[in-house]
């Protein structure tokens, strides 16, 4: 089963705006991309431009991925009230 | 700006029974909850242990959905090609009142918050908190998103992440070594199914632990617990362990191979995956535990760092749900005196450590360093499997007597200076 499909079988109700945001600054100097590995949902990755960037929508809102990145870029606050996943059974 | 007397932020187990505690009391007590209803947020592995708790919330379970009671402990030592499973019966798992059941929070929350409502406590869904109020270092209320709420007394019960503590100047800046990742699928399965598959009783649980290889090398463990109607299975990984990994691997992956393991395969065959999830949990016990209390606010639960990693289980909900109770006290007995100041709510520190949870964080204080050994998850479960194996194993050569196998065999892996050193570590706990 992929990791898209277990996604999608989770309630969420996405906001229009990231509650994730990177310093790209910081980003641009990592060499061990602590995110990409620690995230559950497998959201981060490297676009075309090599930028790091995070797919906020299927957001399991563990906070991990703060917490693994030791030079502190991932600023991680809650959806907004009333967005993001919503467990039926957790 | 409106004003209640107490503000409670986050209506997950601590901050539900914070408010239970509170709900006879003639205050004013409102529940601020970010998610549509409790519990749309919570995640466990996860099983509930009922004896901690009865002198706390005495009334509350009868009635609880609670899922399995838990009758059968397993730890499965797991290797590549291996396992051996330790498998615990016991009559006193099967008596009421029987001492731990599994739990699924989004139905057990939602179910206590609505208890809570008849009991003429608010609990406000959909309602974000996204800074206190302070006035001159006192906290006197919240700001959610679209207004402001005074308050003599701010319950932070927002959980591991805890944005209040931080914003109250409570808590240190979080560092990996000091949490786990815990991520698993609810894989729904017919009850009669999950019965027969485990061998259990109706409305028997079981509850499995597995240690090797499945980490991949890295701190951590898989779990499998079984509700009414489905199963959690997971994997806890400590961050700091996963983050020196090599060679590098995406977590989310090792739940898909532990899966794809004879072992685990056919107990989850026929199975759909309902719900996939994921949550921190603190294993930093005594090391990093907050200021649990500030001029006019309080913490509790997971907030305040109340979790611990037992090595053979994982707490925090006893923990939440004790310690909201107790800031509930606290707070009753600060209203009498009407001083909500950090000295008279100190006296919720000194209910904490004459309590069952800091007696526990303290008995438990060493087990991060001992976890941190990395042979725990790859070469002890694999001598173990190893051995076991041979000793069963009929080969084309004639069988080898088994005292001569055994010892030669415990030699060569267990009786080394290594060894002797992971075992007076292990003394610890």
């Amino acid at each position: 089963m992929k990791i898209t499909e277990k996604l999608a079988i989770d309630a969420f109700k996405n906001d229009k705006e990231t509650h994730i945001t990177l310093d790209q600054k910081i980003c641009k100097n990592c060499k061990e991309r602590f995110c990409i590995y620690a995230c559950p949902a497998n959201l981060y990755s490297l676009n075309e431009k090599g930028e790091m960037v995070v797919e906020f929508a299927g957001c399991l809102e563990c906070g991990t991925c703060q917490i693994a990145c030791i030079y502190n870029s991932v600023q991680w606050k809650y959806p907004r009230s009333g967005f993001g996943v919503q467990y039926r059974f957790g | 700006m409106d004003k209640v007397d107490v503000i409670i932020v986050g209506g997950g187990l601590a901050g539900l029974s914070c408010s239970y505690e509170l709900a006879d009391s003639g205050m004013t007590v409102i529940v601020l909850e970010r998610g549509d209803f409790s519990g749309s947020k919570n995640v466990t592995g996860g099983r509930i242990y009922l004896n901690p708790l009865r002198n706390y919330l005495p009334d509350l379970w009868k009635e609880a959905p609670l899922e399995r009671h838990v009758t059968k402990e397993l730890i499965t030592l797991l290797s590549e090609t291996n396992s051996t499973t330790l498998e615990l019966y016991s009559d006193r798992f099967n008596h009421l009142p029987y001492p731990s059941y599994t739990i699924l929070r989004a139905k057990f929350d939602r179910w206590f918050a609505d208890l809570l409502s008849e009991k003429g406590i608010f609990v406000i869904p959909q309602k974000n908190v996204n800074d206190l109020i302070q006035e001159g270092g006192k906290v006197i209320g919240v700001k959610t998103e679209d207004e402001e709420i005074g308050a003599d007394c701010v319950v932070a019960a927002d959980g591991i992440l805890s944005f209040l503590s931080e914003k109250a100047g409570l808590r240190k800046p979080f560092q990996p070594q000091h949490f786990a990742l815990g991520f698993k699928e609810v894989i729904a399965l017919d009850s009669k199914v999950i019965e027969d598959r485990f061998r259990l009783g109706e409305k028997e649980g079981a509850a499995q632990l597995f240690l090797g290889t499945l980490t991949k090398g890295v701190m951590g463990g898989g779990f499998l617990y079984t509700n009414q109607e489905s199963l959690s299975l997971g994997i806890v990984v400590g961050i700091q362990s996963l983050n020196q990994r090599e060679p590098r691997e995406e977590v989310y992956k090792f739940l898909d191979e532990f899966k794809e393991r004879p072992e685990i395969k056919n107990l989850i065959r026929g199975g759909e995956t309902v719900e996939y999830s994921a949550h921190l949990i603190s294993e930093g016990g005594i090391h990093i535990k907050p200021k649990v209390f500030g001029d006019g606010i309080l913490l509790v639960g997971d907030a305040a760092g109340l979790g611990l990693n037992m090595l053979v289980t994982v707490r925090g909900m006893e923990y939440a749900m004790a310690s909201g109770v107790l800031a509930g006290r606290t707070i009753k007995m600060a209203k009498e005196k009407n001083d909500f100041s950090a000295s008279s709510l100190s006296h919720y520190e000194k209910l904490l450590s004459e309590s069952f949870i800091m007696k526990e964080m303290s008995n438990y204080q060493h087990t991060l360093s001992i976890l941190e050994n990395q042979r725990l998850f790859t070469k002890y479960p694999q001598a173990i499997s190893d051995l076991f194996e041979k000793i069963m194993t009929v080969d084309g050569n004639p069988k080898e007597g088994l005292y001569k196998m055994i010892s030669r065999e415990l030699k060569k892996e267990f009786f080394n200076f290594q060894t002797f050193k992971d075992w007076l570590e292990f003394r610890k706990i």
